[in-house]
C-alpha cells in the first residue's frame, strides 16, 4: 500500500515538488473512489477540496433548459479538477460527474488556504502550478470558442 | 550586294552556336553572332521574310495607343510614334521629326497577350448517353510567332513567363505551344519615358538574353539606320537572306554609346539592393495601409504587368447541357476572390491584395524563380488610374531602417 | 489587338489541364455535410498510383472543378476515394451524383506526407474535422506495414459527435491493440460518453516519445498553429511536424496562381509541408 505523499508524488502536478512541501499537501489529502455517474460535486455548492485524478474520466457539466446535462470538458489520469477552492466566493461554477469508475485524491480546501496563508514559498508553488493549469484550460476554451474545425473543406 | 555578316565568317555561325544565351544565362553584352547596317527598306523584307513561316506581331497604333498586334507589312509598325508616360498618365503624338523611328516606351498592351492570352478555352466536354469526352481546343497558334520591335524590358518579361509557365514540371500547353519555336527581334531602347526603370531591374535598356535578332537604332543625319545583331543562329540565317549592308566598324559601339545614354535618362529608378529582404521585413509597414487608401484595387496594373500570369477558369454549359466549355481568362490577386476559401477570403483588405502583388512582384518571386517579376517597364505607373507608383511604394516601405525586435513570429502564441 | 481566332490543331500537346473521364462507383453520406465519392477509371489503363496526402481535380460536368484530397487506401489503383464537405456549388453537385454517373479526375497532385520517413519511429497523427481524411491514406500505409513503426497514435477531434467521420473503422482501430485513437469533441451531446475539449489538449497525454516521433497534422489552419505548438511543448522539434495546407486553387500545377503563398505554390509545392517551413506564414494576418 503506497503512502498518499507517494500517490501524490507520483501524479503530474505534484512533480518537482519540494518533500516538505508534498508532506504539506499529504496532510490535507485522502483518497476518494467514485462510481459512474456520481457527482463529485454540483455547480452552485461551496468549494470544500479539490481532485487530483488518479484513474478514471470526469466530466465538467452545465445544465442548459434545452439540452440538459452539458459536458464542457473531459479529465482523466494525470489531471487536475477544480480551482473554485481557491478563490472567493468558493463556490463550484459547473459540476464534476465520474463518467466511469474513478479513483481520486482529494484535497481538503481549508487546509490547504491555511497553509498557503502560514507558508508563502508553498503558497506560491500552488499558484504557479494553478496557473499552469488555468492556463492551458483557457487556451482550449479560447479554441472551442472559435469552433477550429469548420473552415476546412 | 553587300555582305551579310560583318564580324563573323558565316562558317562559324554553327560553331559560335554555344555561345547562345540560353534561357536565364547572364550575358552583359551578348555576342553577335552576325550584324548588319538595316535601312527603312530592309525592314520590310525582314518583314515579309518573317511573315512566310511565321505570324509576325509588332507594334501598331491603335485608338491612339501603341498596342502589339498581328501585321502584314512593315507600313503597319507603329513608327514614329512617341509616347508620353507618367502616372496615370499615357499620351501618344506623331511628332515629325521622329517619322522613322520604332515608337518610344514598352506597346500600352503587353506581349503576354500574344502568347498567353486573356480569354481562352482550354477544352470542351461533351456528354452523350451518359458517357463523357474531353476534347482538348487549343494546341497554340497554326504558324510559329515572331514578335518583332520588342523592348528589352519586355524581352526580359517572356523569360519571366517561361519560369511559372513553360518550365515547371507542368507546363502550359497554350503558352508552350505559342513559345515553340518563336521568333523575337528585340530594339534596344535609345529614348526611355517617364515611367522607365528597366536600368533599375536589370533588364534594359539593353537587349538581355531571349532575342534572335536585336535591333539598335543610330543617330546621325541623313535616312534613319540600324545596327541589326543576330543572337541566334535563327537570326544570323535571317541576316544571311536578307543582304543588308555591312555594318562599319564602329557601329556596334555606336550603338553601345546610344543604348549607355539611355540608361542615364531613365524616368525612374529604384534601389533593388537587398531589395526582397528590405521588403519582407516590413510586412506590417503603415506605408500598406497609406497606399491602399488610394488603390482602387481594380487589377489594372496586374492586366497592364508583362509578367503577371495568374488566371481562372469558368465552366460554361450550352443551352442543351450536352457541351460544357472551359475558359480560362486572366484573373487578379487584387479580386477579393482571388484567395477565396471556404469561409472567407484569407486576403479581405485592400492593404493585404496591394502587399501581396507588391512583395510577390519584388521580393517573393526571387524564392520562387530565382528572379524579380517586375522588369521596370513602368505600365503599372502609367496604367494605374490613380497614379501609384510601385517605385515609390516599394522604396517607401524598403528604405526604412529595420524595426528592432523580431518582424516575424515563429509558433504559436495565445 | 484584335482577338485573333484561336484555331485547334490535330497534335494536341500534353495538356495538364484536360482531365479524364472516372466513373463514380459509389456515393456514400458520411455526416450531414460530408461525403465520400468512390471513383474507378473509365478506360482500363487510368488507374494510377497515389501517396497519401495528395490530392485530385474534379470535375463536374459543366459546373466546376475542386481540389479534393484523397481519402482512400494508396494499395487500390483501381480505385479512388475521396471525401469531402458539401459546401459550395461544385461539391454540392458531387454529393447528389449518383452511381454509374461520369466525372472528370487530374492527378494526383501535391507532396505526400512523408511516410516513409517515419519509419522506426513513433508516429503521431492529428485530424481536426474533415482533416481526417487526407489522414487516413497515410494511416492505411502505416497499418499495412505495421512492424515498420513504433507507436502509431490518432488523435481527432470534432465540433461535436455528430461531425466525427469514418465513424465504424475508427471503432475499429480503436480495438486494435497496436494503435492508440482518441478522439474528442468540442461539444458532447448527452449521448457521448467520450472525451470533450479541443483536440490539442490531447497531444500532452499522448503515448509518444517526443524525441522519436514525427507528427503529421491536418486541419484548419488554427487548429494546426496550437497542435503544433502543443507538439513543440512537448519536445517534437517543429522540422518533424508535417503539415498540410489549405488554399483557393483553380489549376491544381502551380500555373493560376491563386495558392501562392510567399515563396511557395501550395499545389505544388504543398500541400504537405515540414511546419518549420511555413510557421512564419501562417502565424500572420492576410498574407
Amino acid at each position: 500500500m503506497k503512502t498518499l505523499e507517494q500517490l501524490l508524488a507520483e501524479h503530474p502536478f505534484f512533480s518537482g515538488l519540494a518533500p516538505d512541501h508534498l508532506k504539506l499537501f499529504a496532510g490535507c489529502a485522502v483518497t476518494l473512489r467514485v462510481d459512474s455517474g456520481e457527482f463529485l460535486f454540483r455547480e452552485g455548492e461551496l468549494a470544500r477540496s479539490f481532485f487530483v485524478v488518479r484513474h478514471g474520466s470526469i466530466a465538467i457539466t452545465s445544465v442548459t433548459p434545452q439540452e440538459g446535462l452539458v459536458t464542457i470538458q473531459t479529465l482523466d489520469e494525470g489531471d487536475i479538477l477544480g480551482w473554485s477552492w481557491l478563490l472567493p466566493p468558493y463556490r463550484w461554477h459547473f459540476g464534476a460527474r465520474a463518467l466511469e469508475p474513478a479513483a481520486l485524491i482529494s484535497l481538503d480546501a481549508t487546509c490547504v488556504r491555511t497553509k498557503c496563508e502560514h507558508d508563502h514559498e508553498f503558497g506560491y508553488e500552488i499558484m504557479r502550478r494553478f496557473a499552469q493549469v488555468m492556463a492551458s484550460r483557457l487556451e482550449a476554451t479560447h479554441l472551442q470558442l472559435m469552433n477550429v474545425y469548420e473552415s476546412r473543406t | 550586294m553587300a555582305r551579310p555578316e560583318i564580324f563573323f565568317p558565316a562558317v562559324s555561325w554553327i560553331r559560335l552556336g554555344g555561345l547562345m544565351p540560353g534561357p536565364g544565362a547572364i550575358a552583359p553584352r551578348p555576342a553577335a553572332l552576325a550584324a548588319a547596317l538595316l535601312a527603312q527598306a530592309d525592314l520590310e523584307r525582314l518583314i515579309q521574310l518573317l511573315a512566310r513561316d511565321h505570324r509576325v506581331i509588332a507594334p501598331v497604333v491603335r485608338d491612339g495607343a501603341v498596342v502589339c498586334d498581328e501585321i502584314r507589312t512593315a507600313g503597319e509598325i507603329a513608327f514614329g510614334a512617341v509616347t508620353e508616360q507618367a502616372p496615370a498618365r499615357y499620351r501618344m503624338t506623331m511628332p515629325g521629326d521622329h517619322a522613322a523611328r520604332w515608337p518610344t516606351g514598352p506597346p500600352a498592351t503587353p506581349w503576354k497577350r500574344v502568347l498567353h492570352p486573356s480569354e481562352l478555352t482550354i477544352w470542351r466536354a461533351v456528354r452523350r448517353d451518359g458517357r463523357l469526352v474531353f476534347e482538348p481546343i487549343d494546341s497554340g497558334p497554326p504558324r510559329r510567332l515572331a514578335l518583332v520591335g520588342v523592348r528589352p524590358c519586355d524581352l526580359a518579361a517572356i523569360g519571366r513567363l517561361d519560369a511559372p509557365l513553360r518550365d515547371g514540371p507542368w507546363p502550359d500547353a497554350a503558352y508552350a505551344a505559342r513559345r515553340r519555336g518563336m521568333f523575337v527581334l528585340a530594339v534596344q531602347c535609345t529614348e526611355p519615358c517617364g515611367t522607365c526603370f528597366c536600368a533599375s531591374m536589370g533588364t534594359g535598356p539593353d537587349a538581355g538574353p531571349g532575342a534572335d535578332l536585336v535591333l539598335t537604332e543610330l543617330d546621325g543625319a541623313g535616312p534613319a539606320r540600324s545596327l541589326l545583331e543576330a543572337r541566334t543562329t535563327a537570326g544570323a540565317a535571317m541576316v544571311v537572306a536578307l543582304g543588308a549592308a555591312e555594318a562599319p566598324e564602329d557601329a556596334a559601339d555606336e550603338a553601345h554609346l546610344a543604348v549607355d545614354r539611355a540608361r542615364a535618362r531613365m524616368g525612374r529608378a529604384l534601389d533593388t539592393s537587398q531589395l526582397p529582404a528590405r521588403l519582407l521585413a516590413h510586412f506590417e509597414h503603415p506605408r500598406w495601409e497609406t497606399v491602399a487608401k488610394k488603390c482602387l484595387t481594380c487589377g489594372n496594373c496586374t492586366f497592364a504587368c508583362p509578367t503577371c500570369f495568374c488566371t481562372t477558369v469558368e465552366d460554361r454549359l450550352d443551352l442543351a447541357g450536352e457541351t460544357a466549355a472551359r475558359l480560362r481568362r486572366w484573373d487578379t490577386c487584387f479580386s477579393v476572390d482571388f484567395s477565396y476559401m471556404h469561409g472567407g477570403s484569407v486576403r479581405l483588405s485592400p492593404r493585404s491584395r496591394y502587399r501581396q502583388w507588391l512583395t510577390h512582384k519584388l521580393a517573393t518571386w526571387h524564392e520562387q524563380f530565382g528572379t524579380s517579376g517586375c522588369v521596370g517597364c513602368g505600365r503599372c505607373i502609367t496604367w494605374c488610374p490613380v497614379g501609384i507608383d510601385i517605385t515609390l511604394e516599394a522604396a517607401a516601405v524598403a528604405d526604412t531602417a529595420p524595426r528592432t525586435g523580431p518582424t516575424r513570429r515563429t509558433g504559436a502564441h495565445p | 489587338m484584335n482577338p485573333a481566332p484561336e484555331i485547334a490543331t490535330a497534335t494536341a500537346a500534353a495538356d495538364g489541364m484536360l482531365p479524364e473521364v472516372w466513373r463514380v462507383d459509389r456515393v456514400r453520406r458520411e455526416t450531414h455535410d460530408t461525403f465520400t465519392l468512390e471513383l474507378g477509371p473509365e478506360r482500363p489503363g487510368s488507374e494510377r498510383a497515389f501517396e497519401p496526402g495528395q490530392f485530385n481535380m474534379l470535375y463536374v460536368f459543366g459546373v466546376g472543378e475542386v481540389p479534393i484530397s484523397i481519402s482512400g487506401d494508396p494499395r487500390r489503383r483501381d480505385r479512388v476515394v475521396h471525401t469531402t464537405r458539401a459546401v459550395g456549388r461544385v461539391t454540392n453537385v458531387m454529393s447528389g451524383l449518383k452511381t454509374g454517373g461520369r466525372i472528370g479526375l487530374r492527378g494526383p497532385y501535391g507532396t505526400p506526407w512523408p511516410v516513409a520517413a517515419a519509419q522506426g519511429r513513433d508516429v503521431v497523427l492529428v485530424a481536426g474535422g474533415i482533416g481526417l481524411a487526407p489522414l487516413r491514406p497515410a494511416l492505411y500505409a502505416i497499418l499495412h506495414r505495421r512492424n515498420d513503426f513504433r507507436n502509431v497514435v490518432l488523435l481527432y477531434g470534432t465540433r461535436s459527435p455528430g461531425d466525427i467521420l469514418f465513424r465504424q473503422e475508427l471503432e475499429r482501430w480503436r480495438a486494435r491493440f497496436d494503435l492508440d485513437v482518441h478522439v474528442t469533441v468540442d461539444r458532447g451531446a448527452p449521448s457521448w460518453k467520450g472525451n470533450v475539449g479541443v483536440v490539442t489538449t490531447l497531444v500532452q497525454k499522448a503515448p509518444f516519445d517526443p524525441r522519436n516521433a514525427v507528427a503529421f497534422i491536418c486541419g484548419p489552419e488554427v487548429m494546426i498553429r496550437f497542435t503544433a505548438a502543443e507538439l513543440q511543448r512537448r519536445g517534437v522539434p517543429l522540422d518533424d511536424v508535417h503539415i498540410s495546407m489549405e488554399r483557393n486553387m483553380k489549376c491544381g500545377i502551380g500555373l493560376c496562381g491563386h495558392c501562392q503563398l510567399a515563396g511557395v505554390f501550395v499545389c505544388r509545392d504543398g500541400p504537405v509541408f515540414p511546419y518549420s517551413r511555413v510557421a512564419d506564414l501562417v502565424t500572420q494576418w492576410e498574407v
